[in-house]
């Protein structure tokens, strides 16, 4: 499972280097990576600062629209400066903020 | 039953209460049970109970709901006083102390003595708390008792709240150990020492909390015992037994840190007995040690603490960093990674009450959110501004009312200003400038207006126009001179004096205005060449165009003034236009146009019909106003003859206007804006149209020797009074489009309130 996310990440990587572009590609499908057993696809989503944001999806549920996931990556990129904006957050932590915790599984649940 | 204000320490006092009686949990007590043990303890006679049971509604619900029960312990403190039970002392009688509950002295004594205990054991919170457990009744009252309460309290010489703590207990230390045990009959009654008293007692559990700001905030010297007893009391309720839990704070704090911690305990009696926001309430000390605190690290309070420099602080707290971090994300409610006094002093209040033990809430406490304190008082004062602005403006100004962001506050005195040019705008349109001028001479106000919204317009007439219209205007309707920029009470004027005009279009102003500005005119209006005629005339020149074809025609036709009068284009054109360019001042118009006319082609047409005209009637008819004013004006000679001639007309336009011209004036105010425009450059003409037939159908003028000079004269008065009805109508219809104008630009002021309220 780990190994799907450390793939995707390379991806990213791949592609913010080879584009210019400041947000990076909100989304890269990976229609590619559908392996027989494992279906899913793998969004990428890289900040101004160079964070990446990634999500899995299951395929099994109706493909998700394109506007959904970036609407999905765009609240995850605001919580994730509001936990930023905490001067008690040390950048690289974990994230132990409830409320983009809440956010998160709000986002989560709300798209099955 | 009546409202009842209750102080915050009552409001503790009785919540407290009312949990204590409310062992169902069910939100209202029986009036039995502990409630009745309760009021036993109060130590009044059994009818006083009664009385105040039913006084307090309680009979009639049969049971005690919360109000009931407050308004209940309310009343037993008034008896306690000696008060007679009335309702409306419940909020009168002020300073009123606490409900007394008499407890049993053994338990006092024993509290007192487990107090001792308890001051003696440093940061023993297991320790106190199962000392408490064992002692429950015990505690409370006694600890505070004189010198035990001193020594408990040692570090808290200074506190203003301190000298309550020296009394006996409270209370709130009565009630508790009433609550542990509400048997009767305990002389050992602490004198009540009301709201100090309470307040003390949470002074004395706050003193484990909030550190003062110099970073004392690990110092942790061993509870003063009230401190413990107050915690071990509040830990045999169900809630907060964290409580004990929390003391190894500091007791040396400075007294500020007490009034902290006062309030912290204030919240920590209250979130136990009633909701979770009473808790989170931040008293006047409290918030004030708060602001102190601000102070140290950003003198400017209305300026923001950086987030690194409030990590620093509340770090010293030895809060764990998730703890911190979680305060953070609740206290800083904009998300801006700096506090505000607000933030900071709910932030600061969270920590105080983490510290105290209380677990953090999952949202901010609404009592704990940031007022837009600053953005009210910006926002009253731009809604003080605006208002001011406004005074005369018939625009509603409402948006400054509702707490907006400052950027509504911003976008404020831009409106003002265009509100301002607006008015001004609206003002100086209706001030003088006829309708033909508006529709020439419309040129974009104000540049700088920020706003992009409509834009009024300036008038900004000619040099020959403002000349004219200041001679027109002297004694006009509209005082206004052509300043593009006047002030909101001149426009108020204005729009005062407008609608007197409209009521004295009839006769009066406008015959006057006739007359006094008619020498005025004739005198100034020599010398200067005719230059306004054209510009009115050109803005009409469809109208003279039409005029003309109509003049040749009707010329040539004599018997047809009736079919010529009603239709639009009338050889009258010229009149209604040069009526209409001297605003209120028709007759000036009238005067001066006897000079100019011969000057202009577009008096051919009126002279071929005065002609007509003075072959039609050859007395003056002072009842019919004379649409031929202007050709029989170029026969005329000015002068004497116009001015008894305006005289005479404002003396018939006084008495009765022209028939069909009134009928048309009303019809044409009941259409829009837009149409009156073109409406009225077709209303002139077609009123001085009516006016021409009505000349046109007066018997014929018998033809003699002197008809031509009373012909003359006559016509001249038609003329005058044509005038007068056109100036009339036209003040009117300025009047109208005024109003219009103020309609449009309360739309537009609409159409801007959702733009600043983004």
């Amino acid at each position: 499972m780990s190994a799907f996310l450390h793939t995707s990440l390379d991806v990213v990587e791949e592609k913010i280097s080879a584009v210019g572009k400041s947000l990076g590609d909100q989304r890269e499908l990976y229609l590619g990576l559908l392996y027989p057993t494992e279906d899913y696809k793998v969004y990428g989503y890289v900040t101004n600062s160079k964070v990446k944001f990634v999500i899995v999806v299951d395929s099994s549920n109706t493909s998700l629209r394109d506007n959904e996931i970036r609407s999905m990556f765009r609240k995850l990129h605001n919580s994730f400066t509001d936990v930023m904006c905490n001067p008690f957050h040390n950048p690289g932590d974990p994230i132990q903020s409830k409320a983009f915790d809440g956010i998160v599984s709000g986002m989560m649940v709300q798209t099955g | 039953m009546e409202s009842l204000t209750l102080t915050d320490i009552e409001q503790k006092y009785y919540s407290d209460l009312f949990v204590y009686c409310d062992t169902d949990n069910t939100k209202k007590v029986a009036s039995n049970g502990r409630v009745l043990d309760l009021f036993r303890a109060a130590q009044l006679p059994s009818e006083v109970v009664l009385q105040i049971t039913e006084l307090c509604g309680a009979t009639r619900l049969g049971h005690f709901g919360r109000s009931q029960f407050y308004i209940a312990l309310k009343l037993i403190a008034i008896a306690q006083s000696g008060l007679p039970l009335r309702v409306e002392s419940l909020n009168s009688v002020k300073d009123l102390p606490l409900p007394r509950f008499v407890v049993g002295k053994n338990e006092a004594e024993a509290r007192h003595a487990a107090l001792y205990q308890d001051t003696d054991s440093q940061g023993l919170y297991p320790a106190s708390a199962t000392a408490v457990i064992p002692r429950p009744p015990g505690r409370g009252l006694q600890n505070k008792k004189g010198p035990p309460s001193s020594t408990a309290l040692p570090p808290e010489p200074t506190s203003p709240v301190v000298s309550p703590h020296q009394s006996p207990p409270t209370s709130p230390h009565s009630w508790r150990k009433h609550k542990r045990q509400h048997s009767g009959g305990n002389a050992d009654r602490q004198p009540v020492v009301a709201a100090t008293g309470a307040v003390w007692t949470q002074f004395r559990e706050p003193q484990a909390g909030p550190v003062p700001g110099e970073g004392m905030w690990p110092s942790h010297s061993p509870p003063p015992p009230g401190q413990e007893s107050w915690v071990s009391f509040t830990a045999d309720t169900p809630p907060s037994s964290a409580l004990p839990a929390m003391h190894p704070s500091s007791v040396q704090e400075s007294t500020t840190i007490r009034t902290v911690a006062s309030a912290a305990t204030t919240n920590e009696i209250q979130r136990q007995s009633s909701g979770y926001d009473d808790p989170w309430k931040i008293t006047d000390e409290q918030r004030q040690y708060y602001i102190n605190q601000f102070k140290t690290i950003q003198p400017d309070l209305t300026g923001f603490i950086p987030g690194s420099a409030a990590k620093e602080f509340f770090t010293k707290s030895k809060l764990p960093i998730l703890e911190l971090s979680h305060i953070w994300e609740l206290s800083d409610f904009d998300k801006d990674g700096a506090l505000t006094l607000d933030e900071f002093c709910a932030a600061f209040h969270l920590v105080v009450a983490r510290k105290n033990g209380y677990d953090l809430p999952e949202k901010l406490p609404e009592s704990l959110m940031p007022k837009l304190i600053d953005l009210d008082d910006s926002a009253e004062v731009s809604e003080s501004t605006a208002d001011v602005g406004y005074s005369g403006s018939p625009v509603e100004v409402t948006p400054n009312k509702s707490p907006s962001m400052p950027s509504l506050n911003q976008a404020w005195p831009e409106m003002n200003q265009s509100n301002e040019q607006w008015e001004t705008f609206s003002e100086r349109s209706s001030s003088s400038q006829t309708l033909t001028q508006f529709d020439s001479n419309i040129a974009p106000a104000d540049p700088d207006t920020a706003i992009v919204h409509p834009v009024p317009i300036r008038m900004t007439p000619s040099k020959i126009h403002m000349q004219e219209m200041e001679l027109k205007r002297t004694g006009s309707d509209h005082n206004h001179p052509t300043s593009p920029l006047l002030a909101k009470p001149p426009e108020l004027s204005e729009e005062a004096k407008l609608p007197t005009s409209m009521k004295f279009v009839a006769a009066n102003t406008v015959g006057e205005s006739q007359s006094g500005t008619s020498p005025e005119a004739l005198k100034v209006v020599a010398p200067p060449p005719p230059p306004p005629r054209p510009h009115p005339s050109h803005s009409r020149s469809s109208s003279l165009d039409m005029n003309r074809t109509f003049a040749a025609t009707s010329a040539p036709g004599q018997p047809q003034p009736s079919t010529i009068a009603f239709p639009p284009a009338v050889p009258p054109r010229p009149l209604p236009t040069q009526a209409e360019v001297a605003p209120g001042g028709g007759a000036v118009l009238t005067t001066t146009s006897p000079q100019q006319i011969p000057q202009q082609p577009n008096f051919a047409d009126f002279s071929q019909f005065q002609a007509f005209a003075a072959s039609e009637q050859p007395s003056s008819l002072p009842e019919k106003s004379s649409e031929g004013a202007g050709p029989l004006r170029t026969v005329k000679s000015d002068g004497q003859a116009d001015e008894r001639s305006s005289a005479t007309v404002n003396s018939a336009k006084g008495s009765s206007g022209p028939l069909a011209p009134p009928p048309k004036p009303v019809r044409r105010r009941l259409k829009s804006e837009d149409e009156l425009r073109p409406e009225d450059e077709q209303h002139g003409p077609q009123k001085s149209n009516v006016i021409a037939a009505v000349l046109a159908t007066q018997p014929s003028i018998p033809r003699s020797v002197g008809k031509d000079k009373k012909a003359i004269q006559a016509s001249i008065r038609r003329n005058k009074e044509t005038n007068t009805v056109l100036a009339r109508l036209n003040s009117e219809l300025q009047q109208q489009l005024k109003v219009f104008r103020m309609i449009s630009l309360e739309v537009q002021l609409e159409q801007l309130r959702p733009f600043s309220h983004l």
